[in-house]
């Protein structure tokens, strides 16, 4: 059953005070329906408008599985379906096992430079993809200096998509493999110690099965964002066919929506699948931060910490090598011929009337995307994992949240369209304006930030609301004075992920800017369409130090808030 | 959340109904138009058609060609948009069909050659300018290779071009159709697949761009691309060492155009804009850029493009090139899509 995490708490709830809670469970739900609506109307009804064009001829009349006949009719189709499913799954394979280590090493080492080895893992997503491919070309491309490495064999092709997207996801799976391990109880290992426990069997036996929903909701965020995203495959994928780029080919190629709505309904297959796996998960797991928990503090150890200070350091240094080779684009006057010093392409690019402008929409809308997104999500994750009733909502819930990742946000973008500009719709008005760019971003990112909230919030124990229920303490209450402070690291994990991706998103915005909310990725897009990749590096270069200092002040102004909420976290440990 | 959101919305409603009152004061009128055009080349013609009527304020909501016309396809319900202008004259014939557009004929329309505006009387589109097809050859990397300087589309079909040419695929860039439709109409159908057939043994790529070739070329990932006029001569005066060929036996093209949306409430503006766009004035800022535009006698000859370039172009029948898209787009995905890639 889908919520029986949430009904079945350690201590046995006399039914008394189930009916003395009455209203405070009617106020819960009626929250739960609420973001039902919400997510239903911003997520749902737009996507609906576009799949339905699936059953449907170019003139809207029905036509049954027609199209889908057609589409599967295409020669090149069993390549493309065999080509996305081994080049998502190496991602994956890859991806996991790499941000676990990392995220292993910083909750779990005393080595030194933690938050600027956190930081550094988010550059990926701190700079628009486009620059990482242009980055990826010129180390390993015809004229790239690394060609050397790969033997002969051509960047263009599987293995720059993987390589790409091996680095476009690496953030989003730290940040929930991170939360999963941030949140284990210290007395866990405490226990095993004393019982002079080997390491390798606290690891298998303590911390694996802790991580265990981490992991599982990492990989499926990483396999679905692959499967969907056309961005990386249509830059460096040469010839190499996959489902995503038929999309890109239906719909902008030959503005044929209906095949694009077969494809986009083929690309959410992966969502069910995930869904199914977080469904028979469900009743299995425990938390493992019950109210009695102690949070885990480690120890020192030097050959640990060096080494996982050295494994740190070199995924940084390869991450940083990307983004260090865009920047020195921007610096240099032409790749691959005139590698002088140049500040050209930064005059160029600031004079570029519209381009400062666009770069403030840029940062007025993520800070809305972080605010109000952050709130929304982790309200909506508390809903779930934390109060009582209304299953079907609840399934329903979790559905809807897992299937942003497989959207291509090209499929999002027409579909807000469609829905929001359509003349019977109460809330055209809202066409073409902030809001809807802000809400469009919101559920373009909506599943790693809510898979982060559930799993920092699964692993707390139910014990919370159930002694406060027998306390009568209301549950936004226990929501406010115990949820939230021990859930802090990861709600501030999520509004800086969700600034970040909005600062550089494209594939849904570039269909729903106005000309007063012209934004910052889709300029630097231009750019770099014009033939301008310097100056395209330039803007870019700009964007992710500014993201940086934001990160950076974001981060000063929340140690304050952490050192204030977490201290029992300190307090317990001495 | 939803009550903050909804606050927005109506600070964003009362802003933009101030922001109206101020332009109702200023007797200025807002046009929407969505474009394709390059964002120097906006900035120019927005200057220039503003010198002559201060009255009209232009909107431009700005993408690629393949962009901008889902876009629009998408918002047929109830359009945004008072004009296209600056878009492929293949989608404006696409906008025609589904009845997006409605005719008009621009002040000056006679001075328009016949062959660079719709057909129709009056015209549901005009024509700006013209692009074609080009080549980009990178003669650092070719040197290197010891390649030989092509000059005709069969000279790609050599033996020694193999691995070194990128195109754009034509199922996802109308740059790519246009070649590939180009050598159909010049040719017939039997001479021109066996081309392209002879052609895809050489292809390094078939990329979803059509200024990528171009680029690639420019930054020597391959040498040889094939692209369009306008980004070939950007490319090379953005200092790459590219040469720019236009093969003899003829270039696919296609046509900037504009056209009036049917649903707009700004009949009158619109109406200024496409007569200012059919003026002289207007063709001297686009021969700038383009080396023919559609009023003859105005262009000047560019750098990079020889004399006789028009006379180059192809004869081409944009009517047959879209009714027969789907059908030539199968026929390609069938031969040459469908192979795997072979290292």
């Amino acid at each position: 059953m889908p919520t029986s995490a949430s009904t079945l708490p350690a201590v046995p709830m006399p039914a008394r005070l189930t009916l003395r809670a009455h209203w405070q469970d009617r106020l819960a739900q009626g929250l739960l329906l609420a973001s039902c609506v919400a997510l239903a109307l911003f997520l749902l009804a737009p996507l609906a408008m576009i799949l339905i064009k699936s059953v449907q001829d170019k003139d809207g009349v029905f036509v049954g599985l027609q199209q889908f006949r057609e589409y599967l009719a295409t020669p090149a189709l069993k390549e493309s379906i065999w080509n996305t499913l081994w080049v998502s799954t190496s991602v994956t394979l890859i991806v996991v096992p790499l941000a676990f280590v990392y995220a292993y090493a910083l909750t779990r080492s005393c080595m030194r430079g933690k938050g600027a080895l956190r930081v550094i893992a988010l550059t990926p997503i701190l700079a628009p993809s486009l620059l990482s491919a242009i980055s990826f070309i010129q180390w390993f491309g015809t004229q790239g200096l690394l060609k050397f490495m790969l033997g002969g064999a051509s960047i263009y092709g599987p293995i720059g998509i993987i390589m790409s997207a091996v680095y476009a996801t690496f953030p989003h799976a730290l940040m929930i493999v991170l939360t999963a391990l941030l949140l284990s109880d210290g007395r866990l290992y405490e226990v095993a110690e004393s019982l002079r426990t080997p390491t390798w069997r606290k690891f298998f036996t303590i911390t694996l099965p802790g991580a265990k929903y981490g992991l599982v909701s990492a990989a499926m965020v990483v396999f679905s964002y692959t499967v969907s995203d056309f961005g990386i495959p249509k830059v460096i994928g040469g010839n190499f066919n996959i489902l995503a780029i038929d999309i890109f080919k239906q719909v902008i190629g030959q503005q044929n929506f209906n095949k694009g709505a077969v494809v986009g309904l083929i690309l959410l297959l992966p969502v069910l699948l995930a869904f199914i796996v977080d469904w028979s998960m469900q009743g299995r797991l425990h938390a493992q931060f019950s109210a009695r928990a102690v949070p885990y503090v480690p120890k020192r150890s030097p050959w640990f910490d060096t080494s996982m200070f050295a494994y740190c350091c070199i995924v940084s240094l390869l991450l940083l090598l990307v983004l260090g080779m865009a920047i020195y684009t921007s610096f240099i006057k032409l790749w691959p011929y005139d590698k002088s010093f140049s500040l050209r392409h930064y005059t160029y690019g600031l004079i570029d009337a519209g381009v400062i402008s666009s770069f403030f929409n840029s940062l007025e809308m993520a800070l809305y995307v972080a605010l109000f997104g952050t709130i929304f999500i982790f309200g909506v994750a508390y809903l779930l994992e934390k109060t009582r009733g209304m299953p079907l909502a609840k399934s329903a819930l979790r559905l809807l949240a897992a299937m942003p990742m497989a959207v291509p946000g090209m499929v999002l973008g027409l579909g807000y369209i469609l829905f929001f500009n359509h003349p019977d719709n109460p809330l055209n008005g809202m066409y073409h304006t902030m809001t809807i760019l802000v809400l469009a971003t919101i559920v373009h990112y909506y599943t790693s930030s809510h898979l982060t909230a559930v799993t920092a919030l699964k692993a707390l124990d139910n014990e919370f609301e159930a002694v406060s229920a027998s306390l009568k303490v209301p549950f936004y209450k226990t929501f406010f004075r115990v949820t939230v402070p021990v859930c802090l690291p990861a709600i501030l994990d999520i509004g800086r992920y969700l600034f970040v991706n909005a600062m550089v998103t494209i594939s849904a915005v570039v269909f729903l800017y106005s000309p007063t909310t012209q934004l910052a990725a889709v300029a630097i897009l231009n750019m770099d369409e014009a033939g301008e990749v310097g100056a395209a590096a330039a803007m870019a270069t700009l964007i992710v130090v500014s993201s940086t200092l934001v990160c950076v002040a974001y981060a000063l102004l929340t140690r304050f808030l952490l050192t204030r909420t977490q201290q029992w976290r300190v307090a317990h440990a001495s | 959340m939803k009550v903050a959101l909804g606050l927005r919305s109506l600070t964003v409603l009362s802003m933009a109904m101030l922001l109206m009152a101020g332009n109702a004061v200023a007797q200025k009128t807002d046009l929407n138009v969505y474009t394709a055009l390059e964002t120097d080349q906006l900035k120019a013609y927005t200057e220039g058609f503003n010198k002559a009527h201060p009255n009209i304020e232009l909107k431009w909501t700005r993408d690629s060609t393949g962009v901008i016309t889902s876009k629009l396809l998408a918002e047929k319900a109830n359009p945004v948009a008072d004009l296209v202008v600056g878009v492929s004259a293949s989608s404006l014939a696409v906008f025609a069909n589904e009845g997006m557009l409605q005719p008009y004929a621009p002040k000056g329309l006679d001075k328009i050659s016949k062959q660079y505006r719709d057909p129709a009387n009056p015209p549901m589109w005009v024509g700006m300018d013209v692009y074609g097809a080009a080549i980009c050859f990178n003669t650092v990397e070719a040197a290197k290779l010891k390649l030989p300087k092509p000059q005709t589309w069969q000279d790609l079909t050599k033996p020694i071009y193999k691995g070194r040419i990128v195109m754009p695929n034509p199922a996802s860039s109308g740059t790519g159709y246009l070649d590939v439709s180009g050598w159909i109409q010049m040719w017939g159908d039997a001479k021109a697949w066996k081309f392209m057939d002879g052609l895809h043994e050489n292809i390094a790529q078939y990329t979803h761009s059509g200024s990528k070739p171009c680029k690639q070329a420019g930054a020597g990932e391959f040498p040889i691309g094939v692209s369009f006029e306008y980004r070939a001569v950007t490319t090379k005066k953005s200092g790459a060492p590219i040469d720019i060929i236009f093969p003899t036996e003829g270039l696919g093209w296609d046509l900037e155009a504009s056209g009036i949306m049917k649903t707009t409430k700004k009949l009158e503006a619109a109406r200024t804009l496409m007569d200012w766009l059919a003026t002289k004035d207007a063709m001297e800022l686009y021969a700038k850029n383009f080396a023919v535009v559609a009023m003859p006698g105005i262009a000047k000859p560019l750098d990079f493009v020889p004399a006789d370039y028009e006379k180059r172009l192809a004869k081409i029948d944009f009517a047959w090139s879209a009714k027969n898209r789907d059908k030539i787009l199968a026929e390609w995905t069938k031969r040459f899509d469908s192979k795997s890639e072979k290292k």
